[in-house]
């Protein structure tokens, strides 16, 4: 009987002399970012505007698609590999472009197009490589190292880069030698708590009850979050031999994938690679002649933001209303239809195979003492360069935005960042030298969550930034227990009332009150976190809730019943209609000396006046509060004769 | 004969069965401590209304008593001043929804929420919060014959348990999310649910705060109160 790593290294070898053609290959080789990311940027057009140009000039070329390399601001992201050429890495690839490269570059190798390359994947003496950038310099892909590399559909390109030999090691090691692996490797869920997952697998190893289960968490509900998504979309091999090696550690015979049926890309590769994975004995019956079981199956979640709680996982996944559950018991100990089950994190499990090939020793070399390892986030808002960004533990979050996101766009001032989701908190500036790991994040008043980073600049309102955080809270809870079902409505409603000016100082008192009774009443976790955006803001931006209270004032001009916009007549060019026609309610007239001003019954405060003014011109401006629009005693044209003398009067 | 356990809560020694909750406990000793959503016998308690907080030595913070066994030499307290403010603060939360009239409601002298009301020394009518009514109908009359008030109902789930385990040929359970959260009757037109359900009874009879009742009684009822004030205010 063969041993399961030679097996292993059986089917790997042929993967990876087919993956080394493909490397180096003898004619041109375009692969292409096709992820979710990818294609909503156009990545469908950029493949079909090659396959045209290639046809048309008879080049033969081939065209693979891969994953996400989590550089959302660049897609749809393109590698060529051309004989003699480094890889190079071009970015914003629409069909257009795919036609300038193939003529330029593909036809006879000459021009490489370096007004769309980012730079080359390999060290070499002509092209800046991707080291040259900030981004690439410090980010430490460790679980994404894969991710819009290899092709997702591909097992061969899996095993090629060294895939399931952490679970062929595991195999031959033996459950209990995997749980004392990751437990020294201080391996901490991803999926929000950081609880040890070495620790979650030795207690549902040693409870009883069968069959246990595993679950992997892909529900990923947090909104502008989705990390996760691209880890299944891009590389779902990885994922799953995580999960088998949990299964293997806890002694599971069934795995299961609670994925979110928003993602039918997720769905669809995860359940491509399992059928792949069967085919080649690495799931399934007897995994690589181990006697190993394990049936591995999709689930598809309805995409309720609770359900990715775990009891209201396994709730849902047992047919009923997903409700979380008073813990304990867990559901290490008590989990699906009463038995042990574990239950972790998509970012958790694709940390696995890493730890079981290069050591605990290695991974506790990364990150921080208490928080080893890297974390994922999905930067978005108002970032030069945003996307998902994998960085040691540790690093702070000023690096993270200043350097490795390129700092704030437009030139603008950074304000606040949203971590964690919308349960995090949101902190300022005096706060970006917080290190990024679960502990550090919490003592400052935010959390890890599972990863969503909202970068905000200064024109963000914090009340209003509060009040949004807090209705989609409001929204999604379950509504099962008394302070998050009710508590959390009234948060809304005096928040609201606060972007409208119609709040009192006692209000502010009631919002901390009904916080500190939410945080410590409520069942479950997203209710003790739902008042964090409120409090935050309120601990660092009490100058901007005062102002709502006190002067009517929205310091950020973000509210709008505490804003007005007026055009300053000495900026408006005479002549110039840019902003009439873009105003959906014509309170943009023109006056008597052809200027524009706007008629502040009609205006509806939508601001799409600020974005036609032409640039040059930048006349309109935005106040708070509305008095403060000047009285410019102006008169609309054709009205003038007529009112001249009233006007004298007044 | 099963074990028994012995306990202090507030001070005074208790010996209950081994297994019991500490909130059992205490009703059953004569100690009160606000509940809703428990009923005997539950074996996942959902420790959904929040009420039956109290704080035990060596645990952070209120707990909810409901989910907590009895363990021999626990040290417990039901009267806390934070324990207090949180139940307070629940109630104020769980009335702010429903500034109804208690005097017309059929479950008058009889409700859960006025005797809590009367031991957290509490007025039904909240002044401290607003008052936000959820954003369903008054009234709802989807099933042939029970009638369920969404604002008076604290959903304590009790009706959606008991309904569960009467095995009835269809199920009582809740629908919405967030503050709009109700309970409802899923395949309520279905034949025979009308006898059924007056045969059956255990949803209206397990309201704490009767927000389910029978639309001929209660119809009876209202008139029987209106005929009354017509008669008071005659004498
Ligand atoms: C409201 C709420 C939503 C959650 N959503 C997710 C989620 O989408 N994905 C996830 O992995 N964990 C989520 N969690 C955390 C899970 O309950 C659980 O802790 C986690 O899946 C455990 O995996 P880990 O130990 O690998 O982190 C959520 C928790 C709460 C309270
Ligand atoms: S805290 Fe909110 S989401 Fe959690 S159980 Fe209570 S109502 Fe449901
Ligand atoms: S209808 Fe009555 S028993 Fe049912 S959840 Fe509402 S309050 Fe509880
Ligand atoms: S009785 Fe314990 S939470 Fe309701």
């Amino acid at each position: 009987m063969a041993r399961p790593t030679e097996l292993l290294a059986s089917l790997a070898a042929p993967a990876r002399n087919e993956w080394g053609k493909i490397r180096q290959p003898e004619r041109p080789l375009i692969t292409v970012g096709n992820a979710t990311c990818g294609r909503a940027a156009g990545s469908g057009d950029t493949i079909a505007g090659f396959r045209e140009a290639l046809a048309e000039k008879g080049i033969g070329a081939d065209i693979r698609t891969v994953g996400c390399m989590g550089h959302c601001y660049a897609e749809p992201l393109v590698t060529i590999h051309y004989p003699g050429f480094p890889p190079l890495l071009y970015q914003k690839i629409g069909a257009g472009e795919a036609r300038v490269l193939v003529n330029s570059f593909l036809v006879a190798g000459e021009d490489p197009c370096f007004e769309y390359l980012i730079g080359a994947l390999e060290p070499n003496d002509t092209f800046p490589t991707l080291m040259d950038y900030p981004r690439y310099l410090y980010e430490k892909r460790l679980i994404m190292e894969h991710c819009g590399v290899i092709e997702p559909g591909s097992i061969d390109q899996y095993l090629a880069v060294g895939g399931y030999r952490a679970l062929a090691r595991a195999l031959e090691q033996g459950g209990e030698r995997v749980v004392e692996e990751i437990t020294a490797a201080k391996l901490r869920g991803r999926g929000g708590a950081g609880f040890p997952a070495g620790i979650k697998w030795e207690i549902a190893r040693n409870a009883a009850g069968t069959p246990k289960t595993v679950i992997c968490n892909g529900d990923e509900g947090d909104p502008g979050a989705y990390m996760d998504r691209t880890l299944m979309e891009s590389n779902p091999h990885q994922v799953l031999e995580g999960l088998a090696i949990a299964a293997l550690a806890i002694g599971a015979e069934r795995a299961l994938l609670y994925i979110r049926a928003e993602y039918p890309l997720a769905v669809e590769m995860v359940e491509k690679a399992i059928t792949d994975a069967g085919e080649r004995g690495l799931l399934g019956k007897n995994i690589l002649d181990s006697g190993f079981d394990l049936e591995v199956e999709v689930f598809k979640g309805s995409g309720a933001f609770v359900c990715g709680e775990e009891t209201a996982l396994i709730q849902s996944l047992e047919g009923k209303r997903g409700m979380p559950q008073h813990r304990p018991p867990y559901p290490a100990v008590v989990g699906l239809d009463g038995n042990p089950t574990v239950i972790n994190n998509v970012k958790t499990l694709s940390t696995v195979p890493l730890i079981i090939n290069h050591g605990s020793d290695w991974f506790r070399g990364i990150g921080t003492e208490d928080t080893p390892g890297t974390a994922i986030f999905s930067v978005v808002g108002e970032v030069e360069y945003p996307g998902l960004v994998e960085v040691p533990m540790g690093t702070t979050l000023r690096h993270l935005i200043d350097e490795i996101c390129g700092g704030i766009a437009g030139g603008r001032e950074f304000k606040a960042v949203q971590i964690g989701g919308p349960s995090g908190g949101c902190l300022p500036a005096s706060e970006l030298d917080t290190p990024i790991d679960f502990d550090s994040l919490r003592r400052a008043g935010a959390m890890m969550g599972s990863g969503g980073m909202v970068v905000m600049n200064d024109s963000a309102c914090m009340v209003e930034v509060s009040r949004y955080f807090i209705d989609f809270t409001q929204k999604e809870s379950c509504g099962k227990c008394t302070f998050c079902r009710i508590g959390t409505r009234h948060l809304l409603d005096i928040l609201t009332d606060l972007t409208k000016g119609r709040a009192t100082e006692e209000d502010l008192d009631e919002l901390k009150e009904l916080s500190a009774g939410i945080i410590k009443g409520s069942l479950c976790s997203l209710g003790k976190t739902a008042p964090n955006p409120v409090l935050t803001t309120m601990r660092f931006f009490m100058d901007e809730y005062l102002a709502h209270v006190r002067e009517r004032r929205c310091p950020a001009c973000m509210c709008r019943e505490l804003t007005a916009y007026y055009i300053d007549l000495e900026a408006c060019a005479r002549g110039c209609d840019a902003c009439v026609a873009c105003c959906p309610t014509e309170a943009i007239f023109t006056t008597s000396n052809r200027k524009k001003a706007i008629d502040q019954e009609k205006c509806v405060k939508c601001g799409e006046c600020v974005y036609a003014c032409p640039p040059e011109y930048d006349a309109v401006r935005k106040v708070s509060p509305p008095y403060l629009v000047p009285d410019q005693g102006v008169v609309p044209l054709g009205k003038d004769e007529a009112t001249e003398g009233g006007e004298d009067d007044a | 004969m099963r074990n028994k356990v012995t306990m202090t809560v507030d001070g005074l020694e208790i010996s209950v069965p081994a297994g019991t909750t500490v909130l059992d406990a205490c009703l059953d000793n004569g100690i009160y401590i606000p509940n809703l959503c428990h009923l005997d016998g539950m074996e996942h308690p959902p420790a959904s209304c929040r009420l039956c907080l109290v704080e035990v030595d060596g645990m952070r913070g209120p707990v909810t008593s409901c989910t907590l066994a009895a363990v021999d030499g626990m040290v417990v307290h039901t009267n806390t001043d934070e324990v207090r403010e949180l139940q307070k603060l629940a109630f104020r939360m769980l009335v702010s929804c429903n500034q109804g009239n208690c005097r017309v409601c059929m479950a008058n002298k009889r409700c859960d929420l006025q005797q809590i009301a009367k031991f957290l020394h509490l007025p039904l009518r909240t002044k401290q919060m607003r008052h936000i009514p959820k954003d369903v109908p008054e009234v709802l009359t989807d099933h042939p014959c029970i009638v369920y008030e969404p604002n008076k109902c604290v959903l304590c789930g009790r009706c959606v348990y008991v309904c569960e385990r009467r095995g009835n040929p269809f199920s009582l359970s809740f629908a919405n999310r967030g503050f709009n959260t109700i309970v409802t009757f899923f395949g309520s037109e279905a034949e025979g649910v009308e006898d059924a359900c007056r045969d059956c009874r255990a949803c209206v009879d397990i309201c704490p705060v009767g927000a389910l009742s029978f639309a001929d009684e209660r119809e009876r009822h209202l008139r029987l109160v209106e005929a009354g004030k017509g008669r008071r205010k005659a004498g």
